[in-house]
């Protein structure tokens, strides 16, 4: 029935389980090693997240060359069994997920120090166990097994967020809640699913929901999926626990965080929309399209201009978050080929681009003690390594050319045209309009402000950059920033372009 | 038309970025230092005029680079239009990095390292514009070269700079971002290319009103051209170390925007179509006709106000500007190749008075010109300079100033519009009335007004010869105006 590649025997047909079993069983190793050897824990957990980023390229290759691999859980066939599938649409997801924990966790040991004088393992377990989630809501292709995996990453998130600083566990505990929220109306979407299907399957639900085209059950099934989605991802008005949880959570989970969740989210909400439900169903609606683009219209201007008021970098950053949630959904809800393209491609541009920004914001705030904007006059001569990579993602956040945020626009902005979604492409060009007034606000201060130290003249600035552990990452992300933007054309044409199902204009 | 592929072109807008690096590592020696810039500046000087023979006998030179997304790419092509731009900006680089030297160290300005790498990376976004073979390249290099002048407008670092930083930043990002960014898009949507083509990209397209709103997102979204009410920037900009207000906002900022609006009228729309749009009643094109003239005239009559040298050149420059983008607007090839000539004749005229201006400065401290009465005994070489570019500017021999605007002139004949054949006359009166007061008042005045006197003190050596090389090269233009008229014939041939 399906053509895909199955893979009989050899070790590469055992990729896409050791991308999410890795770090999984490497959560445990750390857990019992760290008990007696803490400074170890490290190391593993890094070790576990390569060997997962090298089987995700690995499973990219495989999928490029040959197309999409399943792989059956235990040997048990689907329906039954759960399957694992690496397709165009997640092999890039993978590969961002392990490429952005892999850096994170290099960039962030000596935050990590600081953070946590003892106990390190419990965050590299629970770190470790957040990537294992992400990375299996990718990779599954069982709607139930989905939500299982949306709640481990969930609880370990929840975790990671409450160690942080002040208000965290406040923030945390709000984001217990809405998630939850979020994941239980997934879950009965899901439940709808099975009473009407009698499958968890992916790939059986597309094609035992083409006959059901008519029914209230899936109908409600479609619009709980929906909301549990847009709930975890932080849509506009489903937003308010975002930007807090984000901003009080210490800048090693947050660098973690923030460039991946939302980003896993949206996956989530494009996997069913275009598997599950396919675009024939989802789009036929046109009421429903019109409506949920607004609210990504919304979604972006509210963002960006929450973005304005802030005064503190990592907050502004959470807002921003916001608004790109907003471009993704409006992208996928414009129904036109370019649109989805843009979405795709703004899953992988968006989380390089965030992570560089909270890395530089968390290189900022390690060196200056916090991440307010007066911390900022002098900061060019300070930490030149740093402020160009800083530079480098604003750049790419207002959407400059070559860096990836361009390209993400370019195609964004194809799709609002093809749609005649006029307000859409208003929103996007305000928004990048936005950005350039937080970031040049922020480049202007940092680069003509001058630096007073208490009560004196304006001093003399010497150099002070963070180690070179933590800039070299930073300088990395931002080059690859540049790098994904000129590799844009390869990206689509091996990858995305085979994502986009038929039928879409 | 034939197209010959040539890989220099490539070579030519990485020469000045590539400077960088030995910028940078031999920094601490500023004499090395320098001599790589003008290294840079004198081997792309070479180059591009290699070139020049070729494009002369109506060759295309093209250098694709890659598809940076599929369908759209990054490639050069270089006409008779960006041929003639890559010698103004190479030529004007050149003699500039000379007056920097000067001009910096005589007033002892800080981070001269990061000065000379932004102007460095400036060269290259213009000579990227200059060469860029499609709308995205072109955009790309627009953008690069709005980033690039920051650090160099904001180069004292002060409340100033930080306002005329802000200001600039606000009307070119702005614009670029808000009106360029969706009509360019419109535009490919519509015709999935935006290769220049000489015909245009929009060519054949049927006239509609909205084609005609992304015409004028077009030609206000390149801000950098000063058309009002966009021009707001430029005055503002003039805080920047006059080296910087010199080359880059007489020549290679500004023409990037007054090329890039010629570029939208014959590569984008293409000549028929710029003509046929229409909203009804109004014709686009007379809207950006009477808006240039009108920032003519304006523009003419603010120089004369002000009583800063360096805002009455902006001022100045403005009108200059709009010369340029009424003279692409008529239409016609006598104007069209008016307005390509005068990208040159303009900078070399206009860049000559800034020299000049920053030459007084350094040498007195003055930056009015109620304080320079009778200067001209105190610095007669600057002051004769002074006066070649300003008639240069104002279309006198014998200087190069007079050909382009005869073309022009010729061309609102052709056009029948004779309205703005008297803008052009009106604003020439307006440049008399403005230039010559500062050079009469500087060497004949009452000895009750007389503010300076001698003996003859000239600004340092490397402050006083660029200027000099300019103002010979503004007569030189006269007598031998054969490679820009040539240059701009072929354009104007090119796209009719």
């Amino acid at each position: 029935m399906n053509h895909e590649w199955v893979m009989q025997s050899g070790w590469i047909s055992q990729l896409p389980a050791l991308v999410v079993i890795i770090p999984f069983f490497m959560a445990f190793i750390v857990a019992l090693v760290g008990w007696s050897h803490e400074d170890r824990a490290i190391f593993l957990t890094e070790i576990g997240l390569l060997l997962s980023f090298l089987a995700s390229i690995g499973c990219l290759f495989v999928v490029v060359e040959h197309g999409p691999v399943s792989y059956r859980m235990a040997g048990w066939a689907p329906p039954m069994g759960i399957e694992y599938r690496v397709d165009f649409l997640n092999a890039l997801v993978l590969v961002v997920i392990t490429s952005c924990s892999l850096i994170s966790v290099f960039f962030s040991k000596a935050i990590v120090q600081r953070d946590f004088r003892t106990r390190k393992e419990h965050f590299y377990t629970l770190y470790l166990l957040l990537v294992t989630g992400l990375l299996g809501i990718t990779i599954t292709h069982d709607a139930f097994n989905l939500y299982v995996l949306v709640e481990i990453s969930a609880l370990t998130s929840y975790a990671l967020i409450a160690m942080g600083r002040g208000r965290a566990a406040f923030s945390a505990f709000q984001y217990v809640m809405i998630g939850t929220i979020g994941a239980c109306f997934y879950l009965i979407g899901v439940g709808y699913l099975y009473v009407k299907t009698g499958t968890l399957n992916m790939s059986d639900l597309q094609l035992l929901i083409a006959d059901l085209h008519d029914s209230r059950a899936i109908k409600s099934a479609f619009v709980f999926i929906m909301l549990g989605t847009w709930i975890k991802m932080g849509l506009f008005p489903l937003h308010g626990w975002l930007p807090n949880a984000y901003s009080d959570a210490k800048d090693s989970a947050s660098c973690l965080i923030a460039p991946l969740m939302t980003k896993v989210s949206v996956y989530i909400m494009l996997r069913l929309m275009l598997t599950v439900f396919t675009p024939s169903y989802v789009f036929s609606n046109a009421i429903a399209g019109e409506l949920v683009l607004a609210l990504a219209v919304v979604a972006i201007v509210v963002g960006s201009l929450k973005a304005l008021k802030q005064t503190s970098l990592k907050r502004m950053l959470t807002y921003i978050i916001v608004a790109e949630v907003g471009y993704m959904v409006g992208g996928a809800w414009t129904a036109t080929a370019s649109g989805l393209t843009g979405v795709m491609y703004h899953i992988i541009s968006d989380a390089a681009m965030t992570l560089c920004m909270f890395m530089a914001v968390a290189v900022i705030s390690f060196k200056r003690g916090r991440d307010t904007f007066d911390v900022l006059p002098g900061l060019y001569k300070r930490m030149p390594l740093t402020m160009a990579a800083f530079t480098v993602g604003a750049f790419s956040l207002i959407g400059i050319p070559p860096t990836c945020g361009f390209f993400s626009k370019w195609y964004l902005l194809s799709g609002a045209i093809d749609a005649h979604a006029w307000h859409y492409m208003a929103a996007l060009i305000f928004s990048s309009l936005v950005n350039a007034v937080l970031f040049f606000r922020i480049i202007e201060k940092a680069f003509i402000e001058p630096v007073h130290a208490a009560g004196a003249e304006a001093t003399v600035i010497e150099m002070d950059e963070a180690p070179l552990r933590m800039t070299l990452p930073l300088v990395f992300v931002a080059i690859s920033l540049i790098a994904i933007g000129v590799c844009t054309n390869y990206i689509v044409r091996a990858v995305i372009q085979y994502a986009i199902p038929e039928g879409v204009g | 038309m034939t197209t010959v592929y040539e890989p220099l072109l490539l070579v030519i807008v990485l020469i000045p970025v590539l400077a960088l690096i030995p910028i940078v590592i031999t920094r601490r020696n500023p004499n090395l230092r320098e001599s790589w810039s003008l290294l840079a500046a004198a081997a792309t000087i070479v180059l591009v005029l290699s070139l020049v023979p070729r494009v002369l006998e109506s060759k295309l030179l093209v250098m694709p680079l890659f598809e940076c997304a599929p369908g759209i790419e990054l490639a050069f092509r270089v006409d008779g239009l960006g041929m003639l731009f890559a010698i103004v900006a190479t030529v004007l680089w050149f003699v500039t990095t000379i007056y920097s030297v000067g001009y910096m160290r005589s007033l002892k300005e800080h981070g001269q390292t990061r000065y000379f790498c932004f102007f460095a990376l400036a060269i290259t976004s213009t000579l990227g514009v200059a060469f860029s073979g499609n709308l995205l390249t072109l955009y790309l290099f627009y953008e690069l070269l709005s980033l690039s002048t920051y650090p160099l407008v904001t180069h004292h670092q002060d409340e100033e700079a930080r306002v005329a930083g802000r200001k600039y930043l606000i009307y070119i990002v702005g614009t670029s971002i808000g009106l360029v960014l969706p009509a360019m898009m419109i535009i490919y949507r519509q015709t999935g290319s935006l290769d220049f083509t000489g015909l245009g990209i929009l060519a054949g397209q049927a006239p509609t009103g909205m084609l005609g709103v992304v015409f004028l997102m077009m030609v206000f979204g390149f801000a950098k051209s000063g058309l009002m009410p966009v021009h707001r920037w430029l005055p503002g900009a003039m805080v920047a170390p006059t080296p910087v207000s010199a080359l880059l906002h007489a020549v290679a900022v500004v023409k990037v925007g007054v090329f890039c609006v010629i570029r939208v009228v014959t590569e984008v729309f293409g000549v028929e179509l710029t003509a046929a749009l229409s909203f009804g009643d109004v014709r686009p094109v007379t809207i950006v006709r009477c808006v240039a003239a009108f920032t003519i005239v304006v523009s003419s009559v603010i120089a004369l106000q002000q009583d800063g040298l360096k805002k009455r050149l902006a001022y100045s420059t403005i009108g200059q500007l709009s010369y340029i983008i009424l003279g692409a607007t008529l239409l016609t090839p006598l104007a069209l190749t008016g307005s390509v000539m005068h990208i040159g004749m303009h900078a070399f005229g206009k860049i000559t008075l800034f020299f000049c201006a920053g030459a007084i400065y350094v040498a007195v401290g003055k930056k009015n010109i109620s304080e320079m009465v009778g200067i001209g005994r105190r610095m007669p070489l600057t002051m004769i300079c002074f006066f070649v570019g300003s008639l240069s500017v104002i279309g006198l021999p014998p200087t190069g100033g007079i050909l382009s605007k005869m073309y022009l002139v010729r061309g609102t004949l052709d056009a029948g519009t004779y309205a703005f054949l008297l803008v052009y006359l009106f604003s020439s009166l307006l440049n008399c009335a403005y230039f010559f007061p500062i050079v009469y008042k500087a060497f004949f005045c009452t000895d009750e007004e007389r503010q300076w006197d001698g003996p003859v003190q000239e600004p340092p050596r490397w402050c006083i010869v660029p200027p000099v090389i300019t103002a010979v090269l503004t007569v030189l233009l006269f007598v031998f105006p054969d490679i820009f008229l040539g240059l701009a014939d072929v354009y104007a041939r090119s796209v009719q």
